[in-house]
């Protein structure tokens, strides 16, 4: 009712032109100004600059070689670690991949075979069908066909015993340290800060100090992805901890339960639908972080991908990356249906015959395969491989498309990209930061704005400015691109209710992707460069715009609408007077949330020869260097948080005049 | 004295009580008597959850806590049991200040001796029903077998025999809370303490489990404090009524008391709509005895409602006989009519 009249409409929206044109004009003034600008604050002077990255470098480097407790090297302890974690590893190996080998090279001879991969696809496919049902069980065969067939089985059953062990590790320490965090509140808001930067930290920045502890290899990459899954599995336990209902733990006090009773037979019983939701988050970021550690060393389908571009064998990658695909889509629904089935209490799905049925799946075609070899391992000479046509098409696109594809790259390298990102770069530091922190006092109060202003100088000072604004710049414009693909096409699903469910499907299997899959058709059809890297941020950037987009028009609330149409309006009336407006704040969210995707897809994107932050993270791991790398990462973490903040900001304060406009 | 149970030993007996909640509940035992009005707390931001409650609960008694909500009966049943702890006062449980109990005795004395029933059920949603009502005795350390033989039993008292391995989502509302009852009754409790518990329920179902709370009652005579804001529920069950206004209990007495003399305006409200006949007793209208006398028997104790197709058929004075079946009075027909027909 209220938002017809026209007090309640002008307040709001008044003051926002004012404020946007301030911004602008002092945007323009300082383009025109800056060369006017004493030099010291146009480029970093170099007595501002602060060591940090020799600092960590020299630490990391005292705790590698020389740090010891007691005569007990810190070193000798990680290595051990290392060697502890590689037991677990290996042996999970040698069930789902290797089988028993004895000897090397031609003496080579396989003791016991490992699960054969039929066994495998039919005992999960069994577990598919009892938990979801007939359509997930069938999804869960042709993925497995799929992996057999096409020669993928064993980097397959090696990226998913990496995953295995570390979800079981975050599981476990996710539990523990939500548990210990939900039982003193003091530790709660400590927790969740670190898990913010946590999450914001690219995810090659893990990598480095962890190489350094515990070599390279495997358990390196086992430390790093167990560190980056744990915080949403702390998140989850927090959170499902606190919704079990007061009454419920008055229960636990009246029957006399123990603390420990409390906890296993009343809170975690009751808290598992959430925790379930929470692992299936942990599955999902570990296959993520496996694919990409396997560039460290670890094997897998994440290797067999590089090696492909590497080689510029893109049938090869494209043909691993599907194989990613379907392992990631199959691990997702199968956690996704284990979440569902806990909180709507389906229960008593597996029985004991199945247990038995499952065995002698899993056992019956391993005992067979030592009679036909070919269910150990699908033989190479009878692996099908799509690759050949997948080469082709990337030629044929190539020959007969090139000029039109060509033209189109060199075009917005040329008078989008490059301008963009120069004019980026030519701003003064001195400007940037002022201006940032006044758009953040505007919109949140001084706290923000002095938020604000201490990460971007904290860019400043590592001496990192120059690549932060490359970073700036890929990431604004893969968002635009996102965003004006994303938004509209959500908008316009909203308003078609039948198209919601195929379009949420996508969306849910477009986010299970790991990053590296959505640089292989960037590459395959423009090759390495910044135009590739921005295809694949924007596409990967894209499914949170489209769902928030759907979800924005969705609140907006029924009773508006209906007074709009009393009043009137036409349908584009209604559109930008009402539902866009109330919308607003989600839509401010959503561009929130594409924003955090882009900059965490950038570190990957640098795999195609970015410059900008994403690319020194890169370079300092394939060097080694752990300061360089750390140093970067956190300027990786401080944009996002500043994106974060200022966005965060805009949507609380749109929501807020909704609110009064609603009131 | 409406605050002391008639003709029981007294088993649960309340003195002083206070339960304040605020920034400085702590400081609330300093407070001098003066600075204790609920203007002078709300100044400093304190809210008297529990105001000085005081009353003795009779063996077997059922004592039901009445009130708006917010007025703190579930913050007082809670301080019974020591779930919350009462910022002042004492509570003995047979003589026993619990408030001075550790946690290891207290512990001891909720598993073995006091049994609660929750108004949202508060069920474990990965046990089934044998496994739910099942649940306070292997806490205890039971052995499974026994504690489900012991389940099997009570499942059977409240009706839910051939339910057992449902598992609650597979349960209705009332179901489920007949689960809830029966796993407070496992340990069979002296003590019987039930928070609002068919207050999520529809109100079929709710005059279903209010019959089988009195059926339980009369197979086992326990301690009851029950906490509703329904009047209707009040009256069917109590023996007698507290009825509390902004933490502070301010009439004490049976449902018939409350009806015929409410000590306040509020209480008066309160009862506004109950039809006197639904509380009055027998014994309250009867005239003593003149020798032997014919006439139809009723009991002393029946409400005149309860007599209501007696009454209105002809006849002389109906004969009151009391709980041993000894004459004690006689009821006039007239005047029983006069109180079945006020307040309609
Ligand atoms: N933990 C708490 N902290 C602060 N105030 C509380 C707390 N618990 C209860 N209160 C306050 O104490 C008063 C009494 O609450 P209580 O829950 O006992 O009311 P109730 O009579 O049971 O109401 P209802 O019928 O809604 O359950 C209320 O004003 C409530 O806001
Ligand atoms: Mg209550």
């Amino acid at each position: 009712m209220a938002d017809v009249s026209p007090a309640a409409r002008q307040g709001a929206p008044a003051a926002r032109p004012w404020f946007g044109l301030l911004v602008a004009a002092g945007v323009l003034l300082l383009l025109i100004a800056a060369p006017l600008l004493p030099a010291v604050w146009r480029e970093v002077p170099a007595a501002l600059r602060l060591p940090l990255s020799d600092w960590i470098e020299g630490g990391m480097n005292w705790l590698a070689r020389d740090a010891a407790i007691g005569g007990l090297a810190f070193s000798d302890v990680t290595r051990a670690l290392a060697a502890a974690a590689q037991w677990p590893i290996e042996a999970l190996q040698v069930l789902l991949a290797e089988g028993w080998i004895h000897g090397a090279g031609f003496n080579k001879v396989q003791l016991v075979p490992p699960l054969s991969w039929l066994g495998i696809t039919l005992a999960t496919a069994l577990l598919a069908w009892r938990i979801s049902g007939r359509g997930l069980a069938v999804m869960t065969l042709v993925a497995g066909l799929y992996l057999a067939l096409f020669g993928l089985w064993t980097s397959a059953m090696t990226t998913l015993a990496s995953v295995l062990i570390c979800v079981v590790a975050a599981l476990v320490l996710g539990l523990a340290i939500g548990i210990r965090a939900h039982r003193s509140p003091g530790m709660e808001p400590a927790v969740r800060a670190v898990m913010n930067v946590m999450q914001t930290v690219p995810i090659f920045s893990y990598l480095l100090p962890t190489l350094l502890l515990f070599g390279y290899g495997p358990s390196a990459a086992l430390f790093a992805t167990v560190v980056y899954a744990l915080p949403p599995m702390v998140h989850a336990t927090v959170l499902a901890l606190r919704s079990v209902p007061p009454e419920t733990l008055e229960l636990a006090r009246m029957t006399g339960c123990s603390r420990r009773q409390t906890l296993w037979q009343v809170e975690l019983p009751v808290a598992l639908p959430r925790l379930a939701i929470g692992l299936n988050q942990v599955v999902m970021m570990t296959l993520n972080m496996v694919i990409i550690a396997s560039m460290i060393g670890a094997g897998g389908l994440g290797y067999d991908v590089l090696r492909a571009l590497r080689r510029l064998d893109f049938g090869a990658g494209f043909e691993a990356g599907m194989g990613i695909v379907a392992l990631a889509v199959v691990l997702d629904r199968l956690t996704q249906a284990a979440a569902r089935n806990q909180s709507i209490g389906r229960r008593r799905l597996w029985s004991r015959r199945d247990s038995l049925i499952a065995l002698a799946l899993l056992a019956v075609p391993t005992a067979l395969s030592y009679l036909l070899p070919a269910l150990a391992v699908w033989p190479k000479g009878l692996s099908l491989t799509s690759a050949p046509f997948w080469n082709a098409a990337v030629s044929f696109i190539n020959q007969n498309f090139f000029d039109p594809l060509e033209a189109i790259r060199t075009f917005m390298l040329l008078n989008v990209m490059n301008p963009f990102r120069d004019a980026l770069a030519a701003l003064p530091w001195s400007a940037a930061v002022a201006l940032l922190a006044l758009a953040g006092w505007r919109l949140g109060g001084w706290r923000v704005g002095g938020g604000i202003a201490a990460m971007a100088m904290f860019i400043v000072i590592t001496g990192y400015w120059l690549p932060a604004t490359g970073s700036v710049y890929l990431t604004l414009l893969a968002v635009a691109g996102a965003l004006a693909v994303g938004m509209p096409f959500g908008i316009w699903v909203s308003a078609r209710p039948r198209w919601h469910q195929p379009v949420q499907l996508l969306l849910d299997t477009l986010q299970t992707l790991p990053t590296l899959v959505y640089l292989l058709p960037a590459v395959m059809l423009f090759r390495n460069g910044d135009f590739s890297a921005l295809i694949a941020i924007s596409s990967y950037a894209v499914a949170p715009a489209i769902r928030y987009g759907i979800a924005g028009m969705a609140h907006v609330p029924s009773e508006r609408v209906e007074a709009a149409a009393m009043s009137g309006c036409s349908k584009w009336q209604t559109f930008v007077h009402i539902r866009l407006p109330a919308a607003l704040p989600t839509l401010l969210l959503g561009v929130n949330q594409t924003v955090m995707m882009a900059l965490s897809m950038l570190v990957i994107a640098a795999l195609v020869g970015t410059r900008e932050l994403g690319q020194e993270v890169f370079t300092a791991l394939s060097q080694g260097l752990p300061g360089p790398g750390i140093t970067a990462g956190l300027c990786v973490a401080c944009i996002a948080l500043i994106a974060d903040a200022l966005l965060k900001s805009g949507a609380a304060r749109a929501a807020r005049h909704q609110g009064e406009a609603h009131a | 004295m409406p605050d002391t149970p008639v003709s029981r030993p007294v088993a649960i007996s309340a003195e002083g009580v206070w339960k304040v909640f605020g920034p400085d509940a702590a400081g609330f035992r300093a407070r001098p008597a003066g600075e204790r009005s609920p203007e002078a707390m709300a100044r400093d931001h304190l809210i008297g959850a529990v105001r000085d409650a005081g009353f003795q609960i009779g063996r077997g008694e059922v004592f039901v806590i009445m009130g708006l909500s917010g007025s703190g009966k579930s913050t007082l049943l809670r301080c019974l049991t020591r779930l919350i702890e009462p910022s002042e006062g004492r509570i003995l449980f047979d003589g026993q200040d619990i408030l001075t109990l550790g946690e290891k005795p207290l512990a001891e004395l909720r598993r073995k001796r006091m049994g609660m029933v929750f108004q949202h059920f508060a069920l474990l949603p990965n046990r089934t029903v044998l496994g739910n009502i099942a649940f306070p005795l292997e806490m205890q350390g039971m052995d499974r077998d026994r504690a489900e033989a012991r389940a099997r039993e009570l499942a059977e008292v409240v009706g839910l025999t051939g339910r057992e391995h449902r598992f609650p989502a597979e349960l209705s509302g009332g179901q489920q809370q007949r689960v809830g009852i029966a796993r407070s009754l496992t340990t069979d409790p002296e003590f019987w303490f039930l928070d609002e518990p068919f207050s999520a329920l529809d109100p079929l179902i709710r005059a279903d489990l209010q019959a089988e709370v009195q059926r339980l009652q009369q197979e086992h005579t326990r301690t009851t404090i029950f906490v509703t804001h329904d009047l209707d529920e009040a009256i069917r069950l109590a023996d007698r009524v507290a009825i509390m206004e902004n933490g502070r209990i301010v009439q004490i007495g049976t449902p018939e008391e409350l009806v015929t003399r409410p000590a306040t305006d509020y209480v008066r409200r309160f009862v506004a709509k109950v039809p006197p006949a639904r509380v009055i007793r027998v014994s309250s209208l009867m005239t003593p005895a003149e020798g032997d006398m014919a006439g139809e028997p009723v009991s002393a104790d029946a409400t005149i409602a309860e007599i209501a197709p007696r009454i209105v058929a002809p006849g002389g004075p109906l004969r009151v006989l009391d709980g041993q079946g000894r004459p004690v009075g006689a009821l006039d027909r007239q005047s029983a009519l006069q109180t079945l027909a006020s307040g309609i």
